[in-house]
């Protein structure tokens, strides 16, 4: 996968975010190339939702330079939200609406087209295997389903990079396994896919990932390169070294 | 435009779904209409009153006899004197006491002039002068009795002088039918409740569960979010006052002296502020407990102030002052007008101008307050 178009999708020079004096996320710098799988790791409050919601245009950044899809985080976050998917580790579909309404509901707000709507609710519960669960709410779901629809309903609007927070908590390894399969055939299909995780294993699937420690990138690099930095066989090994 | 669609396709499915939202569309207006109408009652019946006759005369039975017929007052007891009337008033048994005092007869019909006693219990300040106000008038009528009957012995008594008759005729409301004047502001209340209760919590319920900031990472325009956000609540809150007016028309025989159209028209307007209010609010808090309780402060705050319960025109000045920034007052004022007066949109245009106002200013506010980035 290293041999991909180069131009970068995400860049993101000194981004900083202060809350008083606290500093959330302290001048990173970074690059993420088109269709790669970019893996944002840290420990608990290290500072990856903060930089993830500067990215997608949730949060005002402090100061630095950041772009995304081509626009600025600072002056066209509507521009950016047209071009990114978002699933955040707080679950986003609509329990209380049905598989089929939510994804009419997202599609919807992307503007897709009454007959895009129809083919995407269709390849979708193909994809998913929902097609009899059209019909149930998403509440009757059991959890891993919930994720691998939010996935999909994140993917609706077919966006150039689609930013995961934690999109795997509390799935069980087989799911979890699925998953990646997903994410694995997004980017294939050219989608830049910037996912934080906190299972170790999962960064072993990144083409590239980065682990922030208080605030700033710590390391950076493929995670063969890193577990050979650190001369350890594991990516939980390296994250150890780090985090203590 | 068509963002708006499926936003409001979305909050309808999701407010019919949810169990606890049509027993409340429903059976609420109901509940209040009926409760409030009955219970806020400013007539005052059954006043109890003891009766201290110590004249025993033909003269003191036929007031005895006055005040009961009156429908208003109910006898709790005879006594003999003062003292033991005076138990019965602490132990709240008796919230009146008349005493006719011995030789009423006599000074009554050999003086021309006498005086009886009536002890009010008023810790109920409104109810001892509304009963104040009915013994005075029972009295005047037993007066004028007298008059008449002694004006047929003119040889020994000198004619009373000539009086002035009051005669009062009440316009609009000619049988001062409390529920008249009750109902519509019971409706007004109504509509401000799924006005600004509703539209908020929903917002702050997004942000609980977590939509919110998918919704905010979409290409979503703002004032399409808000639009479809609010005009569900804006539909149902009309509908409950077709629905209240239909209720009140049938059960309360409310009258109909203005125009209905210049009601929801009003109404209409009147929303707006208290939608944007509850937009308002939500975009400051973040959990629906907040929301609820700052909702709850204003809503309170509007209501005591409206006039609803107590008249505007009773309160201190800068109470007075404060109520004209209350929407809710302005509505009860409208409402009452059009219903019962049969006020028309000359009548009305001023306090639509200041409803008016009101709505550009809370929903300019709020659109300010709402962002989608923090």
């Amino acid at each position: 996968m290293e041999n991909k178009i180069v131009q970068p999708v995400i860049t993101a020079e000194s981004l900083t975010k202060k809350f008083g004096h606290f500093t959330a996320t302290d001048a990173i710098t970074f690059q993420v190339k088109k269709g790669e799988i970019f893996g944002f790791l840290g420990a608990n409050g290290a500072g990856k939702t903060t930089a993830i919601r500067m990215l997608c245009g949730l949060l005002m950044p402090t100061s630095g330079n950041a772009s995304v899809a081509g626009f600025d985080v600072f002056t066209q976050t509507e521009e950016i939200k047209k071009n990114i998917g978002y699933m955040s580790q707080k679950f986003s579909l609509y329990e209380d609406l049905t598989v089929k309404e939510n994804i009419r509901f997202y599609g919807g707000i992307y503007g897709l087209s009454n007959s895009g709507l129809k083919e995407k609710t269709e390849i979708l519960l193909s994809k998913l295997k929902l097609k009899n669960e059209a019909r149930h709410l998403v509440k009757s779901l059991p959890l891993g389903w919930k994720q691998k629809l939010a996935f999909s309903v994140a993917l609706i609007h077919e966006p150039a990079i689609v930013f995961l927070d934690e999109p795997t908590g509390g799935v069980d390894p087989i799911t979890r396994r699925q998953f990646w399969e997903m994410i694995y055939e997004a980017a294939y299909c050219g989608t830049t896919v910037f996912v934080t995780t906190h299972y170790m294993d999962e960064a072993e699937y990144c083409d590239r990932v980065s682990i922030m420690v208080s605030g700033k990138i710590a390391v950076m690099g493929t995670p063969d390169a890193l577990k050979k930095g650190f001369s350890v066989k594991t990516m939980n090994e390296v994250f150890l070294k780090l985090a203590r | 435009m068509r963002t708006i669609l499926f936003i409001l396709q979305k909050e309808f499915l999701q407010i019919f779904r949810s169990k606890g939202m049509l027993p409340i569309i429903i059976a609420l207006p109901i509940i209040q209409l009926i409760l409030l109408a009955y219970a806020a009652n400013y007539e005052i019946k059954n006043i109890t009153v003891d009766m201290v006759d110590q004249d025993h005369s033909e003269w003191s039975r036929r007031l005895t006899h006055q005040i009961f017929a009156s429908g208003y007052f109910r006898l709790n007891a005879v006594k003999e004197n003062i003292g033991s009337a005076m138990e019965d008033v602490r132990s709240d048994q008796a919230d009146l006491i008349v005493v006719i005092p011995p030789h009423f007869e006599r000074n009554l019909i050999g003086n021309n002039n006498e005086k009886i006693q009536v002890l009010i219990n008023a810790i109920n300040g409104m109810k001892a002068g509304i009963a104040s106000g009915y013994i005075q008038s029972i009295l005047q009528n037993f007066n004028g009795n007298i008059r008449m009957e002694r004006l047929h012995q003119p040889a020994i008594y000198p004619p009373s002088p000539p009086g002035i008759d009051v005669t009062n005729v009440y316009w609009y409301n000619p049988h001062l039918d409390y529920k008249q004047f009750m109902v519509p502001g019971i409706l007004v209340v109504l509509v401000t409740m799924i006005g600004i209760f509703l539209s908020g919590i929903n917002i702050v319920r997004e942000k609980e569960i977590g939509t919110m900031e998918q919704l905010n990472v979409t290409p979503i325009k703002k004032i399409h979010f808000i639009i479809g956000k609010l005009l569900p609540f804006w539909i149902i809150a009309m509908a409950e006052l077709a629905f209240g007016l239909i209720f009140s028309w049938w059960v309360f025989h409310l009258s109909f002296a203005g125009s209905v159209g210049l009601i929801f028209f009003f109404a209409g307007i009147y929303l707006l502020v208290m939608l944007g209010l509850g937009l308002l609010i939500s975009s400051r808090t973040e959990t629906q407990q907040q929301a609820l309780f700052i909702t709850w402060f204003f809503f309170v705050v509007f209501l005591l102030l409206s006039g609803l319960f107590t008249p505007i025109e009773s309160m201190p000045l800068w109470a007075q002052r404060i109520t004209l920034f209350d929407p809710v007052a302005w509505f009860i004022k409208v409402i009452r007008m059009v219903l019962i007066k049969g006020s028309g949109w000359n009548d009305i245009k001023p306090y639509f101008l200041i409803i008016l106002v009101f709505a550009v200013v809370v929903n300019i506010s709020a659109a300010l307050a709402y962002r989608k980035r923090g």
